[in-house]
């Protein structure tokens, strides 16, 4: 990756942007994300709302797995800490959200897998790496935000937030070619395990 | 005189937006380890500037500012109700000066209680010592990390780990392959050994609130710490599992006595952001 130019994503994205990217690409993400995060993604598959109900549009979105730290002050939120959860809790609702709602971008941490990679092969998404635990950086990228959605029933670490990010930079680890970064990492460390263990 | 809920919460505020220089220390030779332009490298790199952010701001490294754990050393003569009382109430006001992320909900409701307290929340354990002063350590347990957490009952047959350390290194080596990059790492791996499950869970937590520094003071645990470091990082995993040599900062092993019957090895994981302090009253 030494020296590889950093690609500048607009969300929403298209089907075409989202197929051009590959595993490996460093991407700087511009433009409108969504917080979705436990409660939603389940909300999402068993209560299936309308994609009109929801006050954000979901075809072309990128999700970003997130429960933020937000401050109150003098009436006025701010983003005070804001980096990636594990996106494997999401991973049994994922599959339907991507195909049912359009999604084209998944931001998270730690990867997904089987169904999901599948999903996005099929449907035209990807998966954008960021840095777990990055908080503080990474607030600092979220430059507004313009609504939200579910707050009184989820709260505010579970509530979607639609935040628009400058420059927030990520790694693309699975794209739509079914090529996973966590698979390739996975495989190594599993033939390594098996040289240590019969040791 | 400051009163104890107000030294808590400074506490928890110290905890929530640094990290333990020996924390720091290893994560900066973790990132000199790395090729130079490797993921590796440029993931240590914003790591190491968000600690830095966090510091300078005052504000929490990560948005899971975790569940408050408290381990109370009480000197004779102290109550253990009144320091509970000024523990959780130390909580309730750093969650709204920190500020930290309301994280406590009831399971049966499935509410947020808003403040970081409600039933065994946060987690307070207690002991009566023979010193003069109150030690309170506090770790502040991210969930992604401690969602990794496992344990093995040896004799385990599919690892072939029998009831020797020899099998805890195996049964260690495996946990973290299983996790791979999902918990944050480079991680600080705690391992306890004991005959109960709750002995041996205890034990592996308590491990994560050692510095990094710290020596055993057994040569047989001393060993298996300093091998399974280095073959945890033989695994490749890498900082936030995108391949690389650091996969983890340190090993800590804690043990007791097992009954003759039960063999349980416990392994509870710390994210890079090991966020844990002293406070001594």
């Amino acid at each position: 990756m030494a020296g590889k130019k950093i690609i500048r994503v607009e969300t929403p994205l298209t089907e075409d942007a989202a197929r051009a990217l590959r595993v490996g690409d460093s991407v700087l993400i511009n433009g409108i994300v969504l917080t979705a995060r436990d409660k939603v993604h389940k909300h999402l598959v068993n209560k299936r709302p309308n994609p009109g109900d929801i006050p954000f549009e979901l075809a072309g979105a990128v999700l970003y797995h997130a429960g933020p730290l937000m401050k109150e002050e003098d009436g006025k939120l701010e983003v005070v800490a804001a980096g990636p959860t594990t996106s494997q809790r999401m991973q049994m609702y994922e599959p339907f959200v991507i195909r049912h709602y359009g999604i084209r971008g998944i931001i998270g941490k730690g990867g997904m897998t089987g169904d999901v990679i599948q999903a996005m092969q099929e449907a035209g998404a990807v998966y954008f790496h960021a840095i777990g635990g990055a908080g503080a950086l990474l607030a600092g990228k979220i430059k507004k935000i313009e609504g939200v959605w579910m707050l009184e029933e989820f709260g505010r670490a579970e509530a979607m937030w639609a935040f628009r990010v400058e420059d927030f930079p990520a790694v693309v680890t699975i794209d739509t070619t079914g090529a996973s970064l966590h698979d390739q990492v996975e495989k190594l460390s599993q033939k390594r395990l098996e040289g240590l263990l019969s040791t | 005189m400051l009163k104890l809920q107000d030294g808590i919460k400074e506490i928890i505020r110290k905890t929530a937006t640094s990290l333990p220089r020996d924390v720091e220390a290893a994560l900066v030779r973790a990132y000199e380890g790395e090729a130079d332009g490797s993921p590796a490298k440029e993931v240590l790199a914003s790591m190491l500037e968000n600690v830095s952010i966090a510091k300078s701001s005052s504000k929490p490294l990560c948005q899971d500012s975790g569940t408050p754990i408290f381990y109370a050393r009480v000197p004779r003569g102290l109550s253990f109700p009144v320091i509970e009382k000024s523990i959780i109430e130390g909580v309730r006001l750093a969650t709204g000066s920190v500020p930290l992320r309301p994280n406590a909900v009831d399971v049966l409701t499935d509410k947020n209680s808003g403040d970081n307290t409600g039933i065994g929340f946060p987690e307070i354990y207690f002991e009566q010592s023979e010193e003069d002063t109150l030690v309170i350590d506090l770790s502040l347990k991210g969930a992604g990390s401690e969602n990794a957490g496992t344990f093995y009952k040896l004799p385990d047959e599919r690892l072939k780990a029998e009831r020797d350390l020899e099998g805890v290194r195996k049964c260690v080596l495996d946990a973290v392959y299983s996790i791979q990059g999902r918990a944050c790492p480079p991680y600080t791996v705690g391992v306890g050994i004991a005959g109960t499950r709750i002995a041996a869970a205890a034990l592996s937590r308590k491990a994560l609130m050692s510095k990094l520094t710290d020596e055993p003071g057994d040569d047989r645990i001393r060993e298996l710490e300093k091998k399974l470091l280095a073959q945890i990082n033989e695994l490749g995993i890498g900082a936030m599992g995108l391949g690389g040599s650091c996969t983890a900062l340190g090993v800590k092993i804690k043990h007791a006595h097992r009954h003759t019957g039960s063999y349980f090895v416990d392994i509870s994981i710390a994210c890079w952001a090991n966020r844990r302090s002293r406070l001594i009253w």
